[in-house]
């Protein structure tokens, strides 16, 4: 009891919670006040959206620290639970809005329509597109929203529970288990690439940002709305993983990260640990998605090839290992850059005889990057961080981390 | 004679260009909405060009309205959710007057929402599965009616076709094409067992058993025809499997939907000889504006390699009848010029004209061409020109869908009971 | 004497060109618009009507299924080649026209082909009685048969057996006498051939009809209601199109009556506001049936009625039955063939797919098994590979001389490639395997992007020399693209080299040494650096090999590797690290089964790839290690 009484609150013990808050603070307003809905209109509609998707990135990347930077495993199927997500809310978000359109068409009709008429109309104008006209299974719950909600959580939660379960239980880790998520994530891409899986193929989910029983309200409006409610989850996401990480059970994750069969050895259920944080990240990234998805407009199973999850592994080694702060400066940074440099307004660079065009240099550049990034500044860019604010990593000098092969190397746990 | 002529225009448009220095006022900005990276850029970056050499020429004329045109690029780099997101760039941060772009059919729906809700116009360039008409939207490529009706009839008279391979790669715009031929096909009597159907993933290399399959079809006797809307890179491999097993173009003729000049460049064509594709445009097409056209694009690109192909032609239309609206408005507000487009006529490069429909679709004649060894098509079919069918005749649930914009202001007008489905497009 | 002769001579010559076939002339003049647009449905009487009018005729035929016949603007047709043109009625030359081509398609084409076809049976230059025999083959009519019949015996005695196949599989389709089709059936008993079985086949094609009693027709069998094949609803449904019963009434049908029928907000009694419940629109049709407004709906009992007064039989559409006894028994015979041939045609394409996987992922394996890394750039140095390929093509333009110049060079550029990689970036993240990985992926990101830059986004071809064309055709069934037993030989090459530098060089027991033990080997003077850097180069340089061969198949993008990466990865972690044998499991594996489930769902590619992965995954619980685990200290890392 004296002991709890004489520990620091959890706050004091971490200010860059403080700051991290506060700047999120500061971010979210400024951005509302120069919005074209609440402000000045300086920064138009469509950098709202920008912005808050960035913010749902940066989320999904906290998520990734926890499991890459805290625990180890570097998960390259992580965009799998941010797709579904999304696949999960934009279900309801197309059949509500899909049967509000056809009740009002159908309402014009001498007879009013039973309600398997209605469904019928629904699954004619969702999946018509794509060939087919029953509504399958998996869209049963799709009509109720807090349904959907629930599955949000529910269904990437079982689904890296199971995969988890599985994969810790046999022992499989390292590379290995990096390779495992790849191929969890291409099986689902390419499952729900099928038009048989009842998610419209290719096509995927569109007209997301049309929300169901909100269309007096203009997409300026509704843009800061969900810019407001994703700067909310990435708060509240951030203070969860940070009150994690830094108690005991945060010890015995970082120490798993650092050598697992030691830890196994002294007793610590290591699969129980690695499982609850394995499933929450994929909870967190898939609330991530669901908030992401109304802002883009549309998803298709391209969202969750396997390259998608390799680039959300690399901003949060550009933005720093082991610290969730580096994982969204890391979100951030990259996502904005890559998006002007492909966006075409990068300055071209005239060198005598070639001129440097970034629509075609930005991807040789990125790629060149996280090489330089691995090789000469393994900590990210909050390692600059660690300096300014005098926050070392513990001392582990001349300690042996393990065997002299592996992943759990001293340089790996430090960076 | 051509080459003469091509002169003369060279000139003029140089005499043309000088004048044009004199231009004043406002640019009048449109966007340039297409890949340059990713996946498809290998398809949409010509289209890209082929807009900037429109510009170019338009400048040289002497603008439009008296103003200079000037064309935003920007980069969706196939990842379809930022369509979307550029889309809205253009409209509210370039402000453009119209947009011409995508390919895919998903970068399509995924615009079509921005599009519709901010008012603007967009010129779809490429041939697609039909079943939509949006009020913002002027598709200058060819709806099913127009490419895969047309070739399937020219198989089954001209060919002799009687059991069918429809392989398609795994989305929507094979899907439903080949879904409406599959109806279409057994209206025509065609028996269900005839008719065979597989779908590959994008890039699919793997085609051995495939195209085994499809050689067994001919056990029942009967003659073996393919209707491939395979995309892109995947027909590389296709074609060189079917070479190897020693199919020929009068064994197992191949209908392409999706394979033109510019997909064929990338193929040894000597083992294809005879089989065929439909499309609206060819290279070969035996016109002088199809020859004034090929060279602009030679001079423009700096290639003589370069060939053009049935997009590029769309490309050219859409920007045509854009720039015919404008004048005719007088204006390049959205509003008037959409009222002024309907019924614009422009001439298309096969020797027709292209008439913009009240579905906001064109009227296109259907060419059927067969590869030739030097990767061009020889015409062997060549149709009046083709009304653009929004909804399908031959699904039941859109046969009684019509789209009317002047007339009724709805893309999707049930006839059977006279009301307007919904006034936006279904994405 | 002479002078006359000459003036006569004269005259014939000039009077030539104007009547040298006035019979073609006019048929030309005739119908000239359907020689310009010919269709295959009405082309036959015209074409016959031409090589009625004699050699002029036969020669305009075979200029135009050549595409070498023009028409002038005055409607005078031309026969071109090449530079000069002559008439196609006087055989004159003509000069001065620039004729429009014809282009007649290929149905057209086939009409005529199949006209000028008999007269080539018999012609003294064996090819072309080959590719008349081919021709017939395609397209076969009863006139062919007679012709082939009454043709005189054939010297080759390829063509022989060829042209004897041909007659036999004509007498089963068309031969007047029951007995000479019963007797080609049993002639060609047993065999698999396509066009065997295309002969067999519409013989046995049956349709299914509904009759009170026994049809006088050649019954296939009987069927009963209830059975597998024949449930109570397409019973039903076959009662329905032969018009015995009514069709039921389908809710659309229902809601449609129900609206024609509204009177004052009411249908049938019941409030319209009420009809959204199907019970109060079924209520509401009944009280319409009950005043007669609607047509009675078919029910229940007329149905039963119905299936128990008719029998229900397929039938053949072959009326005599003695033939389809016959074919149905030739049928069987060939069926058991049939399946095994398939089963070692999916065989062959399965070992095809496993050495393609084999080549591309050797690389990795080894790489894997000595540094414990992942390279993510593996893919891209099988693209690298095949862009090389496809740059030596178009400096050499002989293909074969390419192809020996394309194999070492790709090897040599990706072998370097690999040391500049390990020597800059994999040298520096040593004993840092997931930091390795994200390091090549950077790498990986960067060399696609610039293979865009250099080469464009457009595919290039890489074409293989025309003896790898083609295929090695055992029979209809059993057939493998030649160049895919290539890839196969040259991974069983790869395969023997490598064992052979593993088992055999120094080089082989220090990479052994190293994979076993690193840190005991160091001790014993082997350089590990030096070996790693070794093991590397040749990773990656038999990837380049691989791009090569998958280029010669495939299509030569930027995303090239990325294709084959990930199938890499899991015939690496399948067959277990470290060991050649392993990477050979795990791609036989992975190849065999995706082959498998293709065959199983022949419709949909790409449930077949999630399949596999799904079984991978699953394979990983119970082997995590793989098929062949690594023993030893190493293993335990």
């Amino acid at each position: 009891m004296t002991e709890k009484l004489t520990r620091q609150p959890f706050i004091l013990r971490n200010p860059q919670v403080l700051v991290v808050l506060a700047v999120l603070a500061v971010f979210t307003v400024a951005v509302t006040l120069l919005s074209q809905a609440y402000g000045s209109g300086v920064i138009p509609t469509s950098t709202v959206k920008v912005l808050g998707k960035t913010l749902c990135l940066a989320l999904a990347a906290v998520a990734m620290d926890l499991v890459w930077g805290y625990l180890g495993i570097l998960s390259l199927g992580q965009m799998a639970f941010f797709a579904l997500g999304g696949y999960l809310i934009g279900q309801w978000l197309m059949y509500a809005r899909t049967e509000s359109i056809v009740a009002a068409s159908l309402a014009q009709n001498p007879i009013p329509p039973t309600p398997a008429e209605l469904q019928e109309g629904v699954a004619n104008q969702i999946f018509g597109v794509v060939g087919s006209a029953d509504l399958p299974l998996v869209w049963s719950f799709a009509h109720s929203l807090p349904i959907q909600l629930l599955l949000v959580l529910a269904v990437p939660g079982l689904l890296a529970l199971v995969f988890g379960w599985l994969a810790f239980r046999s022992r499989v880790n390292g590379v290995y288990l990096s390779i495992l998520t790849q191929a969890m994530t291409l099986a689902l891409a390419l499952w729900l690439f099928q038009n048989d899986s009842g998610f419209r193929g290719n096509n995927g989910l569109s007209g997301l940002q049309n929300i169901p029983g909100l269309d007096g309200i203009d997409q300026a409006t509704l843009s800061v709305w969900f810019l407001w409610a994703s700067a909310l989850a990435l708060a509240l996401a951030y203070v969860l993983a940070a009150w994690l990480v830094s108690g005991k059970f945060g010890s015995v994750v970082r120490a798993i990260r650092d050598d697992e069969t030691r830890v196994r050895f002294l007793g610590y259920p290591v699969e129980g640990f690695k499982l609850v944080v394995f499933t929450l990240a994929a909870m967190i990234t898939a609330v991530a998605g669901a908030l992401y998805y109304p802002q883009a407009g549309i998803i298709n199973p391209a969202e969750l090839m396997p390259i998608a999850s390799i680039y959300l592994a690399v901003w949060v080694a550009i933005g720093g290992r082991g610290r969730l702060y580096g994982a969204i400066i890391g979100a951030v940074v990259v996502s904005l850059l890559s998006s002007w440099f492909t966006g075409g307004r990068a300055p071209s660079i005239h060198l005598p005889g070639y001129v440097v065009n970034w629509v075609d240099w930005w991807q040789v550049a990125l790629g060149l990057s996280f090489v330089l990034v691995t090789l000469f500044a393994p900590k990210g860019i909050a390692g600059i961080f660690d300096r300014l604010g005098g926050i070392l990593p513990p001392q582990r000098h001349g300690r042996d981390l393990g065997p002299d092969q592996g992943a759990l190397q001293e340089q790996e746990a430090k960076a | 004679m051509k080459r003469l002529s091509a002169m003369l225009m060279l000139t003029s448009a140089m005499t043309l260009a000088t004048g044009a220095m004199a231009q004043e006022g406002e640019p009048i900005r449109i966007g340039v909405l297409h890949s340059l990276s990713g996946t498809m850029a290998i398809s949409e970056t010509t289209l890209k060009d082929t807009v900037l050499m429109m510009v170019e020429q338009q400048n040289a004329k002497g603008g439009l309205l008296g103003r200079p045109l000037e064309a935003v690029v920007v980069d969706p780099a196939s990842d379809w959710p930022l369509f979307a997101e550029k889309a809205r760039e253009l409209l509210t941060v370039s402000e453009v007057d119209a947009i011409f772009g995508c390919w895919t059919s998903v970068s399509r729906k995924s615009v079509l929402p921005v599009i519709e809700e901010l008012n603007g116009l967009l010129f779809y360039p490429v041939q697609y599965e039909g079943e939509e008409s949006s009020r913002n939207v002027i598709y200058t490529g060819a709806a099913p009616n127009q490419q895969a009706i047309p070739a399937v009839d020219y198989m089954m008279e001209e060919l002799g076709v009687e059991k069918w391979a429809l392989l398609g790669t795994d989305y929507v715009y094979p899907r439903t094409t080949n879904n409406i031929l599959d109806a279409y096909l057994k209206q025509k009597g065609v028996a269900e067992g005839d008719i065979f159907v597989n779908y590959t993933p994008f890039g699919h290399s793997d085609w051995s058993k495939i195209v085994a399959d499809v050689v067994a079809l001919g056990a029942d006797g009967k003659k073996v025809g393919v209707v491939s809307t395979i995309n892109g890179d995947a027909n590389v491999g296709f074609y060189k499997e079917l070479a190897a097993a020693g199919v020929s173009a009068d064994d197992i003729p191949v209908m392409a939907f999706s394979v033109g000049e510019e997909e064929l460049a990338g193929l040894d064509t000597t083992n294809l000889v005879g089989h065929l594709a439909a499309w609206n445009y060819f290279q070969t097409a035996d016109t002088p504006e199809n020859a004034a056209f090929i060279e602009e694009w030679h001079k423009f690109i700096g290639d003589d390699k370069r060939v053009t192909n049935d997009p590029m032609e769309a490309t050219m239309i859409g920007f045509n009848a854009w720039v015919a609206a404008v004048e005719k408005a007088g204006t390049t507000d959205v509003d008037p010029v959409l009222e002024a487009i309907v019924g614009v006529e422009v001439p298309n490069l096969t020797g027709g004209t292209a008439t913009v429909l009240p579905n906001h679709h064109l009227t296109k004649p259907v060419l059927i061409g067969e590869i030739r060894e030097d990767g061009q098509f020889d015409i062997v079919s060549q149709t009046e020109p083709v009304e653009g069918d929004a909804w399908t005749d031959f699904l039941p649930e859109s046969a009684k869908l019509a789209a009317d914009w002047p007339g009724k202001d709805c893309g999707m007008f049930n006839q059977e009971t006279n009301t307007c489905v919904q006034a936006q497009s279904n994405y | 004497m002479i002078r006359p002769l000459i003036a006569l001579a004269l005259t014939l010559l000039l009077a030539m060109p104007a009547s040298a076939n006035p019979a073609l002339e006019a048929v030309i003049a005739d119908n000239l618009d359907q020689i310009e647009k010919p269709s295959r449905r009405t082309v036959e009487p015209l074409v016959a009507q031409i090589a009625a009018t004699g050699p002029e005729g036969l020669a305009l035929l075979q200029a135009w299924s050549g595409r070498a016949l023009g028409v002038t603007d005055d409607g005078r047709l031309l026969i071109v080649d090449g530079d000069t043109a002559t008439d196609a009625v006087t055989g004159a030359a003509v000069t001065d026209a620039e004729p429009k081509m014809l282009r007649p398609n290929s149905g057209v084409r086939g009409v005529i082909e199949s006209a000028l076809v008999a007269g080539e049976i018999s012609s003294p230059d064996p090819a072309r009685r080959a590719a008349a025999l081919a021709s017939i083959a395609r397209d076969g009519t009863a006139e062919h048969l007679a012709a082939l019949r009454a043709a005189p015996a054939e010297p080759d005695p390829i063509l022989a057996r060829q042209r004897q196949r041909v007659t036999n599989l004509l007498a089963i389709r068309f031969d007047a006498e029951p007995a000479a089709r019963v007797a080609a059936i049993e002639r060609m008993a047993g065999d698999v051939g396509l066009d065997f079985r295309a002969a067999l086949n519409p013989l046995l094609a049956t349709s299914r009809i509904a009759a009170p009693a026994e049809p006088d027709a050649n019954i296939a069998r009987e069927l009963s209601i209830g059975a597998d094949d024949f449930p109570r609803d397409a019973a039903i449904a076959l009662l329905t199109s032969q018009g015995v019963l009514q069709p039921r009434l389908t809710p659309a049908d229902q809601r449609n009556a129900l609206a024609a029928n509204v009177t004052g907000g009411t249908v049938g009694g019941i409030p319209v506001a009420d009809l959204f419940d199907p019970a109060a629109r079924d209520r509401a049709y009944e009280a319409l049936e009950a005043s007669g407004a609607v047509p009675p709906a078919a029910t229940e009992a007329e149905a039963d009625a119905a299936l128990e007064s008719h029998r229900f039989f397929e039938v053949y559409a072959e009326p005599n039955p003695d033939v389809t006894d016959a074919a149905r028994a030739a049928q069987t015979r060939a069926q058991v063939r049939l399946a095994a041939m398939t089963g070692i045609d999916l065989g062959l394409d399965a070992l095809s797919l496993a050495s393609i996987y084999f080549l591309a992922a050797i690389g990795l394996a080894v790489t894997f098994g000595v540094m414990r890394v992942i390279n993510m750039a593996h893919g891209e140095f099988i693209m690298m590979g095949a862009y090389t390929g496809y740059v030596v093509q178009t400096l050499i333009a002989n293909r074969t001389l390419s192809l020996v110049v394309a194999l070492p060079l790709a090897f040599a550029v990706t072998f370097g490639a690999g040391v500049v990689l390990y020597r800059l970036v994999i040298r520096h993240l040593a004993h840092r395997p997931l930091e390795t990985l994200l390091a090549t992926f950077g790498v990986s990101i960067a060399l696609q992007q610039l293979a865009k830059n250099i080469f464009g986004t457009q595919a290039r071809p890489l074409t293989a020399p025309a003896w790898l064309e083609g295929a090695v055709t055992i029979n209809d069934v059993i057939s493998i693209s030649s160049i895919r037993v290539a890839i196969f030989v040259l991974a069983l090459l790869f395969l023997g080299l490598f064992l052979f530098i593993m088992k055999r060089t120094r080089l082989g027991l220090e990479v052994r040494a190293v994979t076993q033990n690193p840190g005991m080997a160091a001790s014993m003077g082997i350089n590990p650096d030096r070996i790693a850097m070794m093991t590397f180069g040749l990773g990656s340089g038999i990837a380049g090999i691989a791009g090569v061969a998958i280029g010669l198949f495939a299509q030569v993008t930027s995303e090239l590797g990325q294709q084959y990466i990930v199938q890499s990865f899991m015939t690496v972690v399948v067959g277990g690290v470290g060991n050649i044998w392993g990477t050979l499991a795990g791609a036989a594996l992975i190849g065999g089964l995706s082959k498998v489930i293709e065959f199983l769902n022949p419709a949909n590619t790409l449930a077949a790839q999630t399949f596999m992965i799904l079984f991978i995954i699953i394979f990983i619980q119970f082997r995590p290690r793989g098929i062949i685990p690594q023993r030893g200290r190493a293993a335990e890392a």
